[in-house]
């Protein structure tokens, strides 16, 4: 933490010292010598770019066909195109934005999920506490990929399914997977926060009156911010792939709208013959994934207060 | 010891029995199984009837519920109520599906652990080596690659491979779709290359999964305990270092890993579905995703629940190996 009153003390004797940071400063420092983090961000600032202003500027949409089927890729199309001669450029365009959608939506729903129990059980402690983790355990008990399947299966149709979708369904995949990826993020919070709640800047916010609820959101979690933003970064790689499986075995994301998992899934038997058709979707879910993971590192090495130096 | 185990066991029973209600409702969600059939095409009353008989679902949800969780405690797991198709045990079905994953998964798990632990022992021993920022990034990348993708790119590889070993004369060698029905035939040589040929892809592929999270694991444990002091002292009364690394080090640099190898089961499971479903093994995995497109309602609930048993089991052997290994725990 910055301590304004040195400086104060420091300026009155004359001696000169270097300017307090705030912590957010110090981070920021940190996390901007971190190479591979600034490069993470670089391409995830890029990603994110390209899927927002992508499709409005290319010259095809990804709803586009018989451009000509199965063309290498070339000026015209850079990354090829495929069997209904639609261009893969638009359609990765388009795809790297639902991707990056879902796993954004749902990593926000992770966090928020995980966050507020969290708190909630490390604040009570007591039976909530006992509730809430026992019910933790319990969606930890089955596998999140299998909970997610089942959960997907109930929204959609087999007709749907099977005449290749209906509805726009990308928010319905991100919500089921926020809601099945939060126990991570909830347990390391309630662990906390069970700490935090004994500190003396706790009882000093109580004692002047601080309801559960700003002495929770004022005061505890704040403390929490550095482990939850990594978690958060966790939890979007996590989402990207998660998504794309679902959507390999058919029960992620469905026309209208589109995936990179989608894409690769409907490609895969493409993959000897038409290369670019799996590898240029293949690409890019992995260059989001890593960006987001090396974005998440650089933030866990940034908030380490132990750490002195930055490793290259 | 003992009365720990037993108390662990009396208590998972409730959470087991609240986690089969939750996966019971959440099935009940995938709506009407009969629904689709109704519609396929024109059914007599009598045949729908019949049908919903048999499926149990004329009984109101919580006394479906009761029956099932009764059967399932005393080894009968229900059919399948998809009238068609015959009607099939569950637990036949799902059983026979366990014993293809395990197969698959047992080795490919020993063999990303021992990969794992290699890989994070020397990456700290040598930190900041070219060894260890190429293992770095390595794992960086195989942890941003959804496993399909693996399973997909070692099948696509596999194929001109096989036709090559045709073109100078010999079998196609390493299978792309499961293992051959019949088992493994020949003489024991041909039935070890066989065996190796089928397990091949789909291991690599879980292997891949699963490495690379060993080794952060593991590199991680071992940079802690190699920074204290009792090391270093070790180093001072002049120990080779093989016998600071081996002897001294690592046996507490384990300790984290063993944690993670038996919560770590639940990833795993949904790896093996995937790449079941990738190689076209007929496993547990393949087994579900076909149970939940079809809406079959108590295959889905064989396969999760016994999954959900296998991850409860495999975090009590963690938590007794977790206090064998390390004595500052004790279990109560």
């Amino acid at each position: 933490m910055a301590d304004t009153t040195t400086t104060t003390t420091a300026a009155a004797s004359g001696i000169e010292i270097a300017k307090p940071r705030k912590q957010w400063q110090v981070v920021l420092r940190r996390f901007f010598r971190h190479k591979a983090a600034i490069a993470g961000l670089i391409i995830f600032a890029l990603l994110v770019l390209v899927a927002i202003f992508g499709p409005m500027l290319w010259k095809y949409a990804a709803s586009d066909l018989n451009l000509g089927r199965y063309k290498s890729p070339s000026a015209d199309h850079p990354f090829g195109t495929g069997q209904i001669g639609d261009d893969l450029f638009a359609k990765v365009l388009s795809g790297t934005g639902f991707s990056m959608q879902i796993a954004i939506v749902a990593a926000l729903v992770n966090t928020i999920v995980g966050v507020v129990l969290g708190a909630i059980a490390g604040y009570y402690r007591g039976w909530v506490d006992s509730a809430v983790s026992r019910l933790t355990d319990l969606v930890l008990m089955i596998p999140t990929f299998l909970i997610a399947a089942v959960l997907s299966r109930s929204t959609f149709s087999t007709a749907e399914i099977a005449s290749g979708g209906g509805s726009s369904n990308w928010l319905q995949v991100a919500i089921i997977l926020g809601f099945t990826n939060w126990m991570i993020v909830a347990r390391t919070v309630r662990g906390m926060v069970l700490s935090l709640r004994e500190k003396e800047f706790v009882e000093a916010a109580k004692a002047l009156g601080g309801g559960p609820g700003r002495v929770i959101f004022k005061h505890i979690l704040p403390n929490t911010m550095d482990v939850v933003i990594v978690n958060a970064t966790i939890c979007v790689a996590q989402a990207v792939l998660l998504e794309s499986a679902l959507s390999f075995v058919g029960l992620g994301v469905q026309y209208p709208d589109t995936s990179l998992g989608l894409l690769i899934s409907e490609n895969q038997n493409e993959l000897l013959v038409h290369p670019w058709l799996f590898y240029f979707p293949f690409i890019f879910i992995v260059l989001i994934s890593l960006s987001v993971n090396f974005i998440g590192d650089g933030l866990r090495d940034a908030f380490d207060p132990r750490q002195k130096r930055v490793r290259a | 010891m003992f009365r720990y185990i037993v108390r662990r066991i009396l208590i998972t029973i409730p959470l087991l029995l609240v986690g089969s209600f939750l996966v019971f409702a959440l099935v009940q969600g995938m709506g009407d199984p009969l629904g689709e059939w109704k519609l396929q095409k024109p059914r007599t009353p009598d045949e729908i009837a019949l049908a919903y008989e048999r499926s149990g679902y004329n009984d109101p949800f919580l006394e479906r519920y009761v029956n099932w969780v009764g059967g399932f405690v005393q080894g009968d797991w229900g059919t399948t109520v998809i009238p068609g198709s015959g009607s099939k045990d569950v637990q036949n079905e799902v059983l026979n599906g366990l014993w293809v994953t395990f197969r698959l998964v047992i080795g490919a798990e020993i063999l990303a652990l021992l990969i794992g632990m290699a890989v994070g022992v020397i990456g700290a021993v040598r930190q900041y080596s070219i060894f260890d920022y190429s293992a770095t990034s390595v794992a960086f990348v195989l942890f941003s690659m959804p496993v399909f993708c693996t399973g997909l790119m070692l099948k696509s590889a596999a194929i001109p491979f096989n036709n090559f070993l045709e073109s100078i004369g010999m079998n196609r060698w390493i299978t792309t779709a499961g293992p051959p029905p019949g088992g493994f035939s020949g003489s024991l040589g041909n039935q070890i290359t066989q065996y190796i040929g089928t397990f091949m892809l789909p291991t690599i592929a879980l292997v891949a999964l699963q490495f690379a999270l060993y080794s952060r694991f593991q590199r991680a444990s071992m940079l802690d305990v190699l920074g204290q002091d009792y090391v270093r002292t070790a180093q001072a009364k002049g120990l080779s270092q093989g016998r600071v690394v081996f002897r001294h080090a690592f046996r507490n640099g384990l300790i984290p890993v063993v944690t993670v190898f038996a919560v770590n089961f639940g990833q795993l499971v949904g790896g093996a579905v995937i790449t079941e479903t990738v190689f076209n093994w007929s496993g547990m995995g393949k087994l579900l995703i076909r149970s939940i497109y079809e809406k079959e309602p108590y295959m889905v609930l064989g396969v999760v629940m016994l999954t959900a048993i296998g991850i409860v089991i495999s975090n009590l052997i963690a938590d007794i190996l977790y206090a064998r290994l390390d004595p500052r725990i004790r279990l109560g």
